[in-house]
Order: structure tokens, then C-alpha cells, then sequence
């Protein structure tokens, strides 16, 4: 694995019972890259995050971290990586400080140096002067902070975020990013991290979109777009199959049916507008024209809408 | 809030030097167990106030029917009582301290702990050890109570009673852990409490001397008898060869079987955690 490569899966396949998550998923994640896992619930992200972090372990494949690989060297993986769980871990009888000298102790920390580490992430996070409090007297926004102060503990190599923004105000969401960019410029940290959001993945250097366990796209936010040609029309409709066909036959447009909605792909979006608006009068609900987003991305590749598949994110 | 990351490189340099001490890191979890017991008032009033009252009331109650049986002198039956009541302290702590086990994992702090660079022993015996020591500071207050009591507390039978219940604490601790682990609520375990726990404490020659009955056999037959025994003899080792004689049972278990049993139950439940938690599969996150 060349140093600059950080994260390498290899054919990685995971069941659940009957339900497979993971199908042959091999991905290779560069060092210091920010990089997004992008997939609606019950896309395989989750179970990736589950895998990475070591909290259950692969069963089939291979995921080689920093040079050193799953399953074989899981307690080298483990002092190397940071982790920061959706749910919260912090102990909420706890006090932030408490917390933090909890988990270095759990890192091999302890004494000075320890207490030097924990001063400087309560510096750098802005939670000086709540040290003292109790975690259950803390907002989100600041429990979150705690979280990747936790996670950055012990200066992982390899920080990884499951779902980071969730229960996060746009504040706390910009904030959060803000020390993820600070982090990789000082450290050199390589972040990874799950989302379903896309406009989180948006800014991410690189990203993997999945669908039902399987790798559908890879790129920067931009490449990624450039691959859907033109602009991107919605319209909305009653009868989406009946329209679908008419414009197939009246324009010669290729057009894609996703419930009720008309999808179509087109350079110079905006002057088919009228047209259709005119041919279809009574058909047309609504209707709009836009760049590519990468909504359109995961429909292009996938077919499927960009929502929830399963209830349980298992 | 600053913007800097500057490097700290003691830090950087004390982590590559130094692996994870699993005997430190199971300390630090120890330490948490106490912090969070010590903050919780209604535990500490709960896990000492219950068996208090027990002993109390039932001591007050049964005391004027109660006879040892084979015995001459008139044991009153609060004195009887006295071991069964540490060894119930004993039990409640422990067991309401390895329910928290059931909260960290619904809480999401064992989350951390799992993917922690530390074995899974350590995570166990740090959970274990917190649950004994918060029953054993429980237990030693009771013991002091003793003082008003005929039982000849000297300060050798004193040591050696706590030595002997942090011992016991360990195994009931250990047992609460297995029962704990793979449990998804905490009223789950308030049947196995009730069903299984309370029945096998007050089947242990705590409550009543077993007779010769069934009951009788199932007493003996219960690994916790020979606990409350060890205990009892312990507790009356300082004492003359009459109040001895007056305050033990005639069968009750002797000292190198009551030893030898209980070292082979809590060496047992040590390993059943162990082994318990040692398993990584996808039920470590319900």
C-alpha cells in the first residue's frame, strides 16, 4: 500500500442474516483527504462506519488502515484511529473533563501529559471554561465539540465521523467543519466520515455515493456533477409514466419516471421550459431547471430516489 | 476559541513510547463507577437503606420466635441475621452496579469503550471491580454496625470480614456482570432479581438455619451459603469456644470448605464475564 493511500478496502462483503450490506465494496481513501460516504439509510455506509472503527468485525475482505490491516491488527488500528459515534458516548454524569481523562486513560494516557493534551483540545474547542460542567448540562452543539475532542484524544492518524452533523443547528454544522479543515491543516489528519445529507457530502474533498451495499459513484463534488449531462428538469405530475412516454415521442427526449416525477436530462435546460409547459399544459404541476446536484448524480446512477430505503439503518 | 493546533510533541512521543496499560485503563473505569455511584444519591441511600430496614424489622419481628436450632443459649435472631443482611448489602450494590452496564450500552458511552485500543478483560475487571468496591464501602458501614450487636468484633475479625466481602463482592459483582451484559433493559432485570437473585440469597442460610428438609438441600447445594458461612465463622473467630458454640449452627459449613467453595464460585464468575464479553458480535450494539 503506498503512505500516501490511507484507507484501502478490499472486496469487502457483509451480511446481516439473509440481508447483505456490503457487496465486494473496495475503495481506497487518500491520506489527509476529507471523504464523504454518501447513501440514504440502508446503503452500506453504516455498516463501513461499523467496520472502520472496529466495532464489529469484517467478515469477509480486508481493510488496511495506516499500513495495518483488519481483521489482523486490530489493537494497532484501534490506538491509531479517533471515532466519533452518532449516538453519543460521553458519560452524561460525567463532567466534560472527566470524560476526556476517562478516555485518555483508555489510550494509554495519563499523568501531565495527559492533562497537557486535554488543555489544549478544551483551548482549541472553546470548552475551557466548561470543563467543570456536567455533560448533561451542555447544548448539542457542545456535546458534539466534546465528542471530537474525545475522538481527537489521543492525535488519531485517522479520524472517523459516523453522521456528524445529526442534531446539529447550521451554526454548529459550519463550526463542526470548521475544525475537520483545522485538524487535516495541522495535523495531517485524514477524515472520514458518513452522511446522508448531501449537501454535507458537498463538502467533502472526495466522495463515494453507495447504493444497496455497493459502490455507485466516486469523484469531487464537481466531477461528480460534470458526469450528468447538461442541466437537470423536474417536472411534477399526476400521471408520470404517461407523460414520460409523450415527451419520449413528441421531443425524442430520453426521460426517467421516479413516482411522480418526470426527470430529464438536457443542455440548455431553460429552453425546453416553454416548450413542454406548451405541449402538456394540463400535465404539468410543476416544473423546474437546474445545475446537476448530487441528487442527480445518485438518480443517474442509480435510478432510484435519493431517500430512505429501509427504516432501520442496520 | 483559538484556531491553532500547535503540537504538543511530549504527547505525540509519551503515545508512541508507551502501549496501553490494560491494568491502568481498567482503574480509570473503576474510578468512573465511583464517581457516578457518588453522584447518584438514591443509589447510595438505596443500596444500604433496604437491607437496614430488613434488618431492622425482621430483627425486631422474628426475634422473639427464633431459636437456633440445637442451640442452648438464646442467639437473638438480629445477630443471626447480621451476615445475611452484609452479604444482601452486599448483593444489592452489586447488582444495581452492573445493571449500569445495560446504560452505558443504551447511553452509548460502551460504544467508546469497545473500540478502545484496551482488551476486553480490562473493560470487564474495571466494571467489576467499581461494583465491588461501591458494595464493599456499603458493606463496611453496615459492619461497623455490628459494634452494637453480642458479636465479638475484634480488630482482626474486622479486617479479615472485609477482606472476606470484597472477595464475595467480586463473585456477586461478576455474576451481576454476565446476567447484565447481554440484557437489552433494566426491567429484565429486575425479574432475574427477583426470581433468581433474592431467592438465592434468602436460600443461603441468611434468613433461616436450612433443616433437614428439601429446602435444606437446596442450601447447601447454593454456592452463596458457604459464603454467608465463611462469613459468619468470621465474624465469631475473635469470640470465647461458648459464644462460638452459641452463635454458629451446629451444621454449618466449615472454615475450609466454606474457603475453598467460594474461591471456586468466584474464580468461576470471574471467568464466565470474562468469556461473556470477550464474544464481539453485532449484539454489542443494541
Amino acid at each position: 500500500m503506498p503512505p500516501s493511500i490511507a484507507i484501502r478496502f478490499q472486496n469487502v462483503r457483509h451480511q446481516y442474516g439473509e440481508r447483505t450490506a456490503l457487496v465486494d465494496f473496495s475503495l481506497d481513501v487518500a491520506a489527509q483527504e476529507i471523504f464523504a460516504l454518501l447513501g440514504p439509510n440502508g446503503s452500506g455506509k453504516t455498516t463501513l462506519f461499523r467496520l472502520l472503527s472496529t466495532l464489529i468485525p469484517i467478515q469477509q475482505g480486508s481493510i488496511e488502515i495506516l499500513g495495518d490491516r483488519l481483521p489482523e491488527n486490530l489493537q494497532q488500528v484501534r490506538s491509531k484511529i479517533g471515532v466519533v459515534f452518532q449516538s453519543p458516548s460521553l458519560d452524561k454524569q460525567l463532567s466534560v473533563l472527566e470524560n476526556l481523562q476517562c478516555q485518555g486513560e483508555l489510550y494509554g494516557l495519563h499523568g501531565k501529559p495527559l492533562l497537557t493534551r486535554i488543555n489544549e483540545l478544551l483551548v482549541q474547542f472553546g470548552l475551557a471554561d466548561r470543563q467543570r460542567e456536567r455533560v448533561d448540562k451542555l447544548s448539542g452543539g457542545l456535546r458534539r465539540r466534546v465528542e471530537i475532542a474525545k475522538g481527537l484524544l489521543h492525535r488519531p492518524s485517522l479520524l472517523i465521523l459516523d453522521e456528524p452533523s445529526t442534531g446539529l443547528d447550521p451554526l454548529a454544522r459550519a463550526e463542526m467543519w470548521n475544525y475537520l479543515e483545522q485538524i487535516r491543516a495541522s495535523e495531517g489528519t485524514t477524515v472520514i466520515l458518513t452522511t446522508h445529507l448531501l449537501e454535507e457530502a458537498d463538502k467533502a474533498d472526495r466522495i463515494a455515493i453507495l447504493h444497496r451495499g455497493s459502490l455507485v459513484a466516486l469523484g469531487t463534488a464537481n466531477e461528480l456533477r460534470a458526469t450528468v449531462a447538461g442541466d437537470s428538469i423536474v417536472i411534477q405530475t399526476q400521471d408520470a409514466i404517461a407523460l414520460a412516454a409523450a415527451i419520449q415521442q413528441r421531443f425524442n427526449l430520453a426521460a426517467e419516471v421516479i413516482g411522480r416525477t418526470v426527470r430529464l436530462e438536457q443542455a440548455d435546460g431553460h429552453r425546453y421550459v416553454p416548450q413542454l409547459i406548451e405541449a402538456f399544459p394540463n400535465q404539468i404541476d410543476s416544473i423546474t431547471v437546474g445545475k446537476p446536484t448530487l441528487e442527480d448524480v445518485f438518480i443517474d446512477r442509480t435510478g432510484d430516489r435519493f431517500v430512505s430505503e429501509t427504516i432501520a439503518a442496520l | 476559541m483559538s484556531t491553532d493546533f500547535p503540537a504538543t510533541p511530549d504527547v505525540a512521543k509519551h503515545l508512541a513510547a508507551s502501549p496501553v496499560n490494560p491494568w491502568r485503563a481498567a482503574w480509570a473505569l473503576t474510578r468512573r463507577e465511583w464517581i457516578r455511584f457518588i453522584r447518584q444519591r438514591n443509589r447510595v441511600v438505596g443500596s444500604l437503606g433496604q437491607p437496614l430496614i430488613f434488618w431492622l424489622l425482621f430483627g425486631a419481628g422474628l426475634g422473639p420466635s427464633f431459636r437456633l436450632p440445637g442451640a442452648t443459649d438464646g442467639l437473638s435472631y438480629r445477630e443471626y441475621f447480621f451476615p445475611g443482611t452484609l452479604v444482601l448489602i452486599l448483593l444489592f450494590t452489586a447488582i444495581f452496579a452492573t445493571i449500569s452496564i445495560i446504560e452505558d450500552r443504551r447511553e452509548g458511552f460502551l460504544q467508546s469503550v469497545l473500540v478502545a485500543p484496551v482488551p476486553r478483560w480490562s473493560m470487564v475487571l474495571g466494571k467489576i471491580l467499581g461494583g465491588t468496591l461501591i458494595a464493599l464501602a456499603a458493606a463496611v458501614i453496615f459492619l461497623l454496625l455490628g459494634l452494637t450487636t453480642d458479636i465479638p468484633l475484634g480488630v482482626g475479625s474486622f479486617l479479615a470480614a472485609i477482606a472476606f466481602l470484597f472477595f464475595i463482592g467480586l463473585g456477586l459483582t461478576a455474576l451481576g456482570f454476565c446476567i447484565a451484559w447481554r440484557m437489552s433493559s433494566t426491567q429484565g432485570f429486575h425479574a432475574v432479581m427477583s426470581l433468581f437473585l433474592m431467592p438465592m440469597w434468602l436460600l443461603s442460610g441468611s434468613f433461616f438455619p436450612p433443616g433437614d428438609n428439601w429446602i435444606g438441600w437446596i442450601v447447601r447445594l447454593n454456592p452463596l451459603t458457604y459464603g454467608v458461612a465463611g462469613l459468619r465463622r468470621i465474624l465469631y473467630s475473635e469470640g470465647t469456644e461458648a459464644a462460638r458454640q452459641a452463635a454458629l449452627p451446629v451444621d454449618l459449613p466449615g472454615a475450609w470448605m466454606s474457603g475453598v467453595v467460594s474461591i471456586i464460585f468466584v474464580v468461576a464468575m470471574l471467568i464466565l464475564a470474562w468469556r461473556v464479553a470477550a464474544v464481539r458480535t453485532a449484539g454489542d450494539l443494541q
